[in-house]
């Protein structure tokens, strides 16, 4: 390995109204390198990427960043894509209506003469998607695929461009454990035919596992960068710089206390929202009790963001077929404000299309599902308003310089914290949950699942979806296991493990 | 978290002109565009007749638009307000010809515009079609049922009464002095300390509360400019035969439909709709319900401006109200609401509408016929909204 750096950051200070997102950050990347980046949630590692890339143009930040030792100046990320740089953001960039080969060279295709010759480019699209091992058509529409797919395509995207550096920006939150092991042997692949990576996940065995590098980041500072190779590095040292103190368990200490069953669906099967014959959800019957904390694993598409949406007020699907209980009797919602007026709860796992509304302030966002709880008369009270807000900022330990700060500019797991606030205040007794944890960092996973084992005493009964089988496994009191729309079976707290999970999926 | 965040709790003068740009450009353009106006006209702009004149001439597109921009924020569009326009003009025409008196031509009257609102309504939030498409529809409907209604001939009112609701005054025989009535004044005064008042409680509020605050340069700036505008409209409506009934109606709608707006939770709902339509629905909010209102309030105040423009012309025309929608969503745009939905002001909507009003009445005093005032118009809403565009992409918030 060369040691001669690709990429230098120097004292690089960046601020935003109210923040200091980046506060005298300096690093470097060796050519051919792995670099993991560890950090809390908001400690500033996605803005630090937006410098490098340009999505932050020059002029915006103070300090300077070099590029094959060259100071960089670059006023967008077109720029910065001319040096063989490329991001792959938190959340996908792709344009959900167009192929796989379009998307691939949406922007950056050859042309002559302004026109595009779609089946040459056609044939260059199988020669990347053969080396990110992507084995369907390139004429596949983007959106009919999954997560991790449409990661490849990225990946396969920023090859095509010449990539020299690639930054992956939490590109696992959304993988279960399979996909992500395929990404990170990809990962180490392109590394061995010279490619530089940067790594930012809150997932740290996987930053162990591949990274050569590691620096840790906590508000807006670089700590302390790690060399895997000489340094034995370990995950409690890495959430030691995190968080700035020792952290002994992941999962916080719970006592069950379970009840009578709370609430029951039987022979619920979902049909597509667009072919209205196929059966996404097929003949799903399950319950959860008083005080329970219930798992929903499975792989991508095995049906359960689909079963609970569409049981929380018909959100998913052209018709739904099967019966709910609660408390016994049977129970019918309408709608989601109905599901909501009847206790119960739901949290998307799509914060930014489904969760939140991004160009509205932290309090408006915590609050919308609560107004009428909060107003006299159909006017709202802002006493009220503003004490439930700062109440689940201070417990949730939301980072922002004030609850009037619109949620787009919070960092990704911040925004997290603030969808959970909105159902929280709600108050439900019914609490569903789709990856709860998604892009959220060490420390808050612990207080998230400090509130949900509060819940659970107070007698709320909750089901978690969750990829993260180690989640399931260390918070879920049974855990229900699906594939291909069909619940296989079911685990005890004391039977789970996550061989046995995954042998329930595929059998 | 303390050490990342560099908040004092009061604003600098800067911070707060950078937050508050767009607004403040706003006022300052038309206040702006009003001077030149007045250079250009030599003062006649600024006389008090004139002043009146342009509350009334606009009076109805103003109300169209404080009900447009709900209409806006949620992401919509109503082509059909002219239409209604004309035809509740007929219908209050009609109503108001049987003799049963103002007021109660003013409730039917919007009573009949909220109904057409439930009817595009229904068909826009529960049956899912685009507004868009509704609203054309609407647009063609409402001609179509003005043309049968008043057989194409204008529609004559029994008495002077009904016009009053348009070019009437407020004012008293005791509070005269000479030619000069005192009422504006009064109420200038009573408006003035009532306005002053809320925004100082409203700053101590969110000092209390450890707010970030404006300081206190900027609130008296603040109020020195609003009580100058009072002061402004006083003087000349007392010059001028008093307070413009058409004003105090105008005053009325925008009072209730901007407290709507930030206070209740309907007003949330609309923003929350337009924000993100599948967020506010798995909120718990009923998106439709919300949809369904903000179009039966568009069609009652679509109602009151038939009416209002009827007692302008002093007959109610069965080719009323054409372009009208135009204008009342030109006024949105320029008053800063947001083509995606979810951001926009009834303040706004009006701010912009008056631009376009003092624009279009100067031109007029200065003899320049409507076909440079359509240009004129023209560029104005392209550049006032560019300049949206452009200063909310700086903002980061494109
Ligand atoms: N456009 C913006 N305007 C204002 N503040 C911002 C903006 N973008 C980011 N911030 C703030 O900068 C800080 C760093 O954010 P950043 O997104 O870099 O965090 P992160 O380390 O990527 O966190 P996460 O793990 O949650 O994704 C946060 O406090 C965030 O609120
Ligand atoms: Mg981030």
């Amino acid at each position: 390995m060369s040691n001669e750096n690709i990429l230098e950051v120097q004292h690089v200070t960046k601020e935003f109204p109210g923040v200091r997102a980046l506060d005298d950050v300096s690093f470097q990347i060796r050519t051919g390198e792995i670099h993991g980046i560890c950090g809390e949630n908001g400690a500033g590692k996605s803005t630090l990427m937006g410098v490098i890339s340009g999505v932050h143009p020059i002029g915006s930040y103070e300090g300077t960043v070099l590029v094959h030792g060259q100071e960089a100046h670059f006023r967008s990320v077109r720029d910065s894509e001319k040096v063989g740089l490329a991001i792959m953001h938190q959340e996908l960039a792709l344009s959900p209506y167009l192929s796989i080969y379009e998307n691939m060279f949406l922007g950056h295709a050859k042309t002559t003469l302004g026109i595009l010759d779609w089946d040459d480019l056609l044939e260059q699209s199988r020669g990347y998607l053969k080396r990110v091992g992507l084995t369907d058509p390139p004429e596949t529409i983007v959106s009919k695929m999954g997560v991790g797919k449409q990661q490849l395509v990225e990946i396969a995207r920023a090859l095509s461009k010449q990539t020299k550096l690639l930054i992956l920006d939490e590109p696992t939150a959304s993988l279960n454990d399979e996909e992500s092991e395929q990404l990170l042997d990809l990962i180490m692949e392109l590394k061995n035919e010279g490619l530089t990576c940067i790594l930012i996940s809150h997932k740290l065995n996987e930053v162990l596992r591949v990274a050569d590098r590691i620096t840790v980041m906590r508000d807006g500072k670089s700590i302390r960068t790690y060399d895997a190779h000489t340094e034995d590095v370990t995950r409690s040292m890495l959430i030691k710089d995190m968080v700035g103190r020792e952290m002994n368990a992941l999962y916080p200490e719970k006592t069950p206390n379970i009840g009578d069953p709370v609430f029951e669906v039987k022979n619920w099967s979902v049909y597509h929202p667009e072919y209205h014959d196929k059966k996404v959800v097929d003949d799903a019957s399950f319950f959860v009790r008083r005080g329970e904390i219930l798992g929903f694993c499975g792989p991508m598409g095995a049906g359960r963001t689909e079963l609970m949406m569409s049981i929380f007020g018909k959100s998913y699907g052209s018709r739904s077929e099967g019966t709910a209980y609660l408390h016994g009797e049977e129970i019918h919602f309408a709608s989601p404000h109905d599901a909501i007026k009847k206790g119960v709860g739901y949290v998307s796992e799509d914060r930014k299309s489904l969760g939140l509304i991004l160009i509205q302030d932290v309090k408006t966002n915590i609050s919308n599902s609560s107004l009428p709880m909060l107003s006299r008369w159909g006017v709202v009270d802002d006493d009220r308003e503003i004490q439930a807000a700062e109440h689940y900022r201070r417990s949730l330990n939301i980072k922002t310089p004030s609850i009037t700060q619109l949620v787009r500019n919070l960092s990704g797991g911040n925004q997290q914290k603030v969808v959970l606030s909105r159902s929280l205040l709600a108050e439900p007794e019914i609490f569903i949950v789709d990856e709860p944890t998604r892009g959220i960092d060490v420390g808050a996973k612990y207080e998230i699942y400090t509130i949900l084992n509060d819940l659970a005493a107070q007698g709320k009964s909750i089901v978690m979806i969750t990829s993260e089988l180690p989640e399931a496994i260390g918070m879920a009191d049974r855990i229900y296991v699906m594939n291909e729309g069909k619940i296989k079976g079911v685990l005890d707290r004391g039977e789970a493990t996550q061989e046995g999970i995954m042998h329930m999926a595929l059998s | 978290m303390a050490d990342n965040s560099l908040t004092s709790n009061t604003m600098s003068f800067g911070q707060l002109l950078k937050k508050n740009v767009r607004s403040y450009s706003m006022f300052i353009m038309l206040t702006l565009i009003f001077v030149v106006f007045a250079v250009l006209t030599g003062g006649i702009n600024f006389s008090p007749r004139n002043v009146s004149n342009i509350f009334m001439q606009n009076s109805y597109i103003l109300i169209l638009a404080s009900g447009m921009v709900l209409v806006i924020i949620i992401g919509n569009i109503d082509l059909s307000v002219g239409s209604i326009a004309a035809f509740t003009g007929a219908i209050a025409a009609m109503v108001y010809n049987t003799g049963i008196g103002l007021i109660p031509t003013i409730i039917v009257t919007m009573m009949v515009g909220a109904v057409i609102g439930v009817w595009q309504g229904f068909w826009i939030a529960f049956m899912g079609v685009p507004s868009f498409i509704v609203t054309l529809s609407g647009m063609l409907l409402f001609r179509g049922l003005t043309y049968v209604i008043t057989n194409v001939s204008p529609i004559s009112l029994r008495d002077e009464g009904f016009s009053k609701i348009t070019s009437g005054f407020l004012n008293s025989e005791a509070l005269m002095a000479g030619d000069v009535s005192l009422l504006p004044w009064v109420v200038g005064a009573v408006l003035a300390v009532i306005l002053v008042g809320m925004s100082i409680q409203a700053r101590e509020k969110r000092r209390r509360k450890g707010f970030v605050i404006a300081p206190v340069s900027a609130l008296i700036l603040r109020n020195v400019f609003v009580v100058a505008l009072i002061a402004i409209l006083s003087w000349k409506f007392a010059n001028f035969r008093g307070v413009p009934i058409v004003g105090v109606v105008l005053a009325i709608v925008v009072t209730i439909l901007t407290f709507v707006t930030n206070r209740t939770v309907f007003g949330r709902y609309v923003y929350a709709v337009g924000g993100n339509k599948r967020s506010a629905k798995l909120s718990g909010i009923n998106t439709e319900l919300v949809e369904f209102f903000v179009f039966v309030v568009m069609g009652s105040l679509a109602g009151l401006a038939g009416l209002v423009f009827a007692g302008y012309m002093n007959s109610a025309l069965p080719q009323a109200g054409q372009l009208f929608e135009l204008d009342a969503i030109a006024s949105v745009f320029i008053g800063g609401a947001s083509m995606s939905g979810g951001i926009g002001t009834v303040i706004g909507a009006i701010v912009g509408g008056l631009v376009m009003g003092v624009i279009n009445n100067g031109m007029s005093l200065m003899n320049i016929g409507a076909d440079w005032q359509y240009v004129v118009k023209s560029l104005v809403l392209l550049l006032a909204v560019f300049y949206d565009i452009y200063t909310r992409r700086k903002a980061g918030l494109a």
